[in-house]
Formats: C-alpha cells, sequence, structure tokens
C-alpha cells in the first residue's frame, strides 16, 4: 500500500483527527491529533492491510517560532513493505503525550531518550526517567533555547575558546 | 641510574636508594584498560606486538588497584567524569595520569557538546599530555617515555619533595 492509501484509510477511520499529509517527498508524513496517537497506533499495527509491526524510530523536533515540540513516529512493515511518518504536535510549554508503549514495546526506551533530550512528558509510560544523561542534569539539551550550566556537579563547563584567542 | 662505586665489579653495584626505587617504578608501569573511545584502538595498538609497551615494562591490568599509570584515552563525557574521578582515586600511589588524544586533554572535536567534559584535567591532574586526533602508537610510545623521566626524577627519601599524587584537585 502506497503511503497515499495508507492516509485515505486513516482519514476514512479517524474523520478529523489526521491532517497535513504530504506524499511528495522520500519519507512520506501526516499529522496526528495528539489525543488520538495511541488508537491510530494500534489501529496501524493490527488493521490486515497496513500490518505496521516495527516503529523504526520515535524522536523529536523543536520549533520555537511556532511554539510547539514535534514528536516524529517512524514506522515500517516489514509483511507490506511500507512505511509512514506521523508527527503529533505539542504545546512548547506543556508537551505531554499519551505513550505508545503498549502498542510497541520498542517505545519504553525512545520515548526515554525523547524525555531526556526534549524533556516531552508521556504520560502513562512505565519509567520515565533519563536514559543517557546523568539523573541530575539540569534542562533539555536539544531544546533549541537550552543553556549550558556555569558547572557539572562541581566539575567547570569552561574553557577558554582556542580558535578566539587565535583571532585575537 | 649512575652507579656511585664499583668496587667489586663482578657482583656488587652501589647506588643512591632513591634511583634503584625509580628504576624499578619506571620499569614495570601496570597501566590500566581505560579506554573511552577511538583513541583506545590505537591503545591497543601500541600493546601490540608491533609498538609493544611491554618492552617498557608496561602491562595492562583490568583493575585500578593493581595500576600505577592511568591512560585516559578518549572522549570524556560527564557521566564518566565522575566515574573516571572515583578509579582515579581507587589507584594506590604513587600513581601517574597520561591524557591520550585531543578529547581528553581538551574537549577536542566535542569540546561545545553539552555532554563532554573540556579535558580531564578538569578533574584529576594529568602528568602528561599526548597530542592527536588520536596520536600513532609511537606518540603514546613518547608519552610513556615520558613518564618514565618524571619517574626517575622523583625523591621519595627527601620530604621536603612532594610525592606525584598528592596533588589531587576536587
Amino acid at each position: 500500500m502506497d503511503a497515499k492509501d495508507i492516509y485515505a484509510r486513516l482519514e476514512r477511520q479517524f474523520p478529523g483527527k489526521v491532517s497535513d499529509f504530504k506524499g511528495d517527498v522520500k519519507e512520506p508524513y501526516l499529522t496526528v491529533d495528539a489525543l488520538s496517537i495511541v488508537d491510530v497506533c494500534r489501529f496501524l499495527r493490527d488493521d490486515a492491510n497496513l500490518q505496521f509491526e516495527v516503529l523504526s524510530d520515535l524522536t523529536a523536533l523543536d520549533w520555537p517560532k511556532e511554539e510547539k515540540l514535534q514528536v516524529v513516529y517512524h514506522l515500517f512493515s516489514y509483511s507490506q513493505n511500507h512505511q509512514i511518518v506521523l508527527k503529533v504536535d505539542l504545546p512548547r510549554d506543556n508537551p505531554k503525550v499519551a505513550t505508545v508503549e503498549g502498542v510497541w514495546k520498542v517505545a519504553n526506551w525512545l520515548e526515554r531518550e525523547v524525555y531526556d533530550l526534549f524533556g516531552v512528558i508521556f504520560e502513562g509510560h512505565s519509567d520515565l526517567r533519563r536514559i543517557m544523561l546523568p539523573e541530575d542534569w539540569v534542562g533539555y539539551p536539544l531544546r533549541k533555547d537550552y543553556v549550558e550550566q556555569e558547572e557539572y556537579d562541581g566539575i567547570s563547563t569552561q574553557r577558554a575558546p582556542l580558535v578566539e584567542k587565535l583571532l585575537r | 641510574m649512575k652507579p656511585l662505586l664499583n668496587s667489586l665489579p663482578e657482583t656488587v653495584f652501589t647506588t643512591k636508594i632513591d634511583d634503584i626505587l625509580n628504576w624499578g617504578r619506571a620499569s614495570s608501569q601496570w597501566y590500566m584498560l581505560f579506554g573511552l573511545a577511538c583513541c583506545a584502538i590505537e591503545l591497543m595498538q601500541t600493546g601490540g606486538p608491533r609498538a609493544d609497551l611491554d618492552r617498557f615494562g608496561a602491562v595492562p591490568r583490568a583493575t585500578p588497584r593493581q595500576s600505577d599509570l592511568m591512560i585516559v584515552a578518549g572522549t570524556l563525557t560527564y557521566k564518566m567524569a565522575k566515574r573516571t574521578k572515583l578509579l582515579y582515586d581507587q589507584m594506590p600511589d604513587p600513581k601517574y595520569v597520561i591524557s591520550m588524544g585531543s578529547c581528553s586533554n581538551c574537549g577536542g572535536l566535542f569540546q561545545l557538546a553539552y555532554s563532554v567534559c573540556k579535558g580531564v584535567d578538569k578533574i584529576i591532574p594529568v602528568d602528561v599530555y599526548v597530542p592527536g586526533c588520536p596520536p600513532r602508537p609511537e606518540a603514546l610510545t613518547e608519552g610513556l617515555l615520558r613518564i618514565q623521566d618524571k619517574m626517575m626524577h622523583e625523591r621519595w627519601l627527601v620530604k621536603a619533595a612532594q610525592p606525584a599524587g598528592d596533588t589531587a584537585v576536587a
């Protein structure tokens, strides 16, 4: 099934919940309403013609001008050999979305990574802790407005920039 | 090591206590297996048959408690920095540190990243910096020889001189 048909199928199943389909790119994507992401994902996995068994990647984007954080789901089906990308827009000041851990178990670690680096709260997640950075880290480093702390745990993060010294 | 006096050339040779101690230490530097990134590959090459650190008496140990020398080989993240300090504190005195490669010297290529420590000297005292990205085995061997040089100039019997390793900064 190509991406256009997948979108049509979703539109029929979830009227008003999916939008902004873009099919003329290498990885076609569509936007899903934040509240119905779990239902859409479960449908995509269980439908006999779609069978998206794999969540290949789960990541996020920060759009400070649009005041939104975008969570991106890359889905792939081995049996049908097709793929689709789902995007969910969240408000930047309170990014919360339901976990898809119950649909694909791999989402556990992927969502922890997005939480670690972007600060998106996945509601219903069984173990929402930082996965790579230390537990006592301050801030979410991949957000565009992230400011590095002066020091981490007594270790200074400052070092005189070598290039500036050369330019002077 | 210079013999002072050699009255019985066949069996006895006389030298200073400091020199004989230093000679023993310099000829058996047991370095800790501590590879953090790609520099570790070069460290393995240096331990391998072509560069052969063994000929200087330097052999790898898998535990800090048996090591004299820590070769910090690779990119040091803040998360690892705390562990590095812990490992360094577990090493018995006298202890020495080689900072191998740009990353552990100053953060190197990754020094603008949020998670990378800007040099291992931010957490532990470093004796020898080996530049390079990564340094060739010859460069690391040179670093080891510099450590040997430094060891041969330590003064253990004179109290005024501070033994190495006691200058750890927090």
